[in-house]
């Protein structure tokens, strides 16, 4: 599983991706990530998938250096992510936590963070976005589909060179889903690293170019998709993919 | 007491320069207070929301029982700075409105910075992962904070502004209730009932409750405004 990707010690700093070693997180004696390593390579679709409890959200709050790990190193490129790092990494919650403004307010505040002074970039991105038209409109008023299109527009317009994604088709209409895993392929394809929980195995095999699977806070087997889909490296994650119920 | 109120309509009506004069020192010396304030109790009650050091749930303990300060030792407080021989007598601010505004900013900016902080902290729970998401600054998440949480904070400048205004313990300790010069509404309540002029006592009274409901009035009108576009 470590040998899926090479350790970043050994490429250019620009080749290397995001890796993650020995992270360990617990919580009143329990251990919610356990001494987890891999590393991920600097382009693609990473899903980290399993099920519900397993440490998927959590770890990627660690990776996006929101929470702090009590043992291990989160490197992206080679460099820990610090406060300036992260202004070039991004992250979709699963529930969007939008600004109490204006749908375009709320994209402007994100590219005034970012530092970034283009009138037309904003009505850009909402029109990728499917909100063209829509600028005015109080964010909160939109419907959970258009909030989360939205919160993908805003970590866009820092042009992130990695994007974390905490389910963010969760309990969304089929059409809007469509629309952001299309954004996120476009957004793949133009070179952004991307990490995406998901627990749902169809969105996963049309986006995911490499899974992470877990359970209770345990890394158990990291491979590229269509061998994970195929021959997942875990009995649990073969049990996971078969619709079983896993503790 | 029918005479009395009758007296009192017409004293409102009729325009009466005296009155008047009260009612709008009254207003200036709060608003002042009530605008300082508000520049430093939310400028402490956003710091503190966004913060966490050792020592801060002291601090918090202290702000929150500063906001029961009783007027008269404030009005103290100021008299023995202002007064001739105090620190600040060189000034000779005593028995002026800019004494009173200064009491009245120390009565209602920890009224301010507790209310605030406590509205500012629970948004900063809800905004917090996306801001350090963003690598936001510290000033940078307060500013933000300050501007969401702006209709929520109308109600505590309200609240502050009204306590200003209702307050007599200290603006008759600082400002002496001197006719023409320091007189404001409170105090004038307080002489006139004393000397059994219930007419404009009662006048004062009126117009007193009158702004306290048309100031409520704004605030709570703009309030439902932004809740009705999810703003607030």
């Amino acid at each position: 599983m470590r040998d899926f990707v090479d350790m970043p010690d050994a490429r250019t700093r620009h080749e290397q991706g995001l890796t993650l070693s020995g992270i360990s997180l617990s919580r009143n004696g329990t251990t919610l990530l356990n001494d987890i390593t891999c590393a991920l390579p600097p382009s693609g679709i990473t899903a980290v998938m399993g099920p519900n409890g397993a440490g998927k959200s959590l770890l990627l709050r660690v990776a996006h250096g929101l929470i702090d790990a009590d043992q291990g190193l989160v490197l992206w490129q080679g460099d820990a992510v610090t406060e300036e790092a992260r202004k070039a990494q991004a992250m979709v919650f699963q529930k969007p936590v939008l600004l109490r403004r204006s749908v375009e307010a709320n994209v402007d505040f994100a590219l005034k963070v970012a530092g970034i002074r283009h009138p037309s970039l904003r009505d850009a991105l909402l029109n990728r976005v499917g909100l063209k038209g829509r600028n005015k409109q109080p964010a909160r008023l939109l419907s959970g589909g258009e909030q989360q299109r939205l919160a993908l527009a805003r970590a866009l317009a820092t042009n992130p060179k990695l994007l974390f994604l905490d389910e963010p088709t969760a309990s969304l209409d089929p059409t809007s889903a469509r629309m952001i895993e299309d954004i996120l392929r476009e957004e793949r394809d133009a070179g952004t690293k991307i990490v995406l929980v998901t627990h749902d195995v169809p969105q996963a095999r049309r986006l995911a170019d490499d899974v992470l699977f877990l359970t209770s806070g345990q890394l158990h087997c990291h491979q590229d998709a269509a061998s994970f889909f195929q021959t997942p490296d875990s009995p649990e994650a073969a049990r996971f993919l078969a619709g079983h119920i896993l503790n | 007491m029918g005479d009395a109120l009758h007296l009192a309509g017409q004293l409102v009506l009729s325009g009466d320069p005296d009155l008047w004069e009260i009612v709008l020192l009254s207003l200036r010396v709060s608003l002042i207070a009530t605008l300082i304030a508000c520049i430093i109790g939310l400028a402490i009650g956003s710091l503190l929301a966004v913060s966490r050091f050792r020592g801060r749930s002291a601090v918090l303990v202290v702000i929150n029982a500063l906001m029961g300060l009783p007027p008269v030792v404030v009005g103290l407080i100021v008299y023995l700075n202002l007064s001739r021989s105090g620190p600040l007598g060189f000034l000779g601010l005593l028995y002026t409105p800019t004494a009173m505004i200064i009491a009245q900013t120390i009565l209602i900016t920890p009224i301010i910075a507790a209310l605030s902080r406590q509205i500012l902290e629970d948004l900063n729970h809800e905004y917090a992962e996306q801001f350090r998401s963003f690598g936001l600054s510290r000033i940078g998440q307060m500013k933000a904070l300050l501007w969401d949480g702006r209709f929520a904070l109308l109600t505590v400048a309200l609240a502050g502004f009204g306590r200003a205004v209702a307050e007599v313990g200290a603006v008759i300790i600082v400002g002496g209730n001197i006719d023409h010069l320091t007189r404001v509404m409170t105090t004038a309540i307080a002489l006139e009932t004393s000397k059994g002029d219930l007419p404009l006592a009662l006048a004062l009274g009126m117009i007193l409750l009158t702004i306290a409901l048309v100031v409520n009035g704004f605030v709570q009108s703009v309030r439902s405004t932004a809740t009705r576009a999810a703003y607030a």
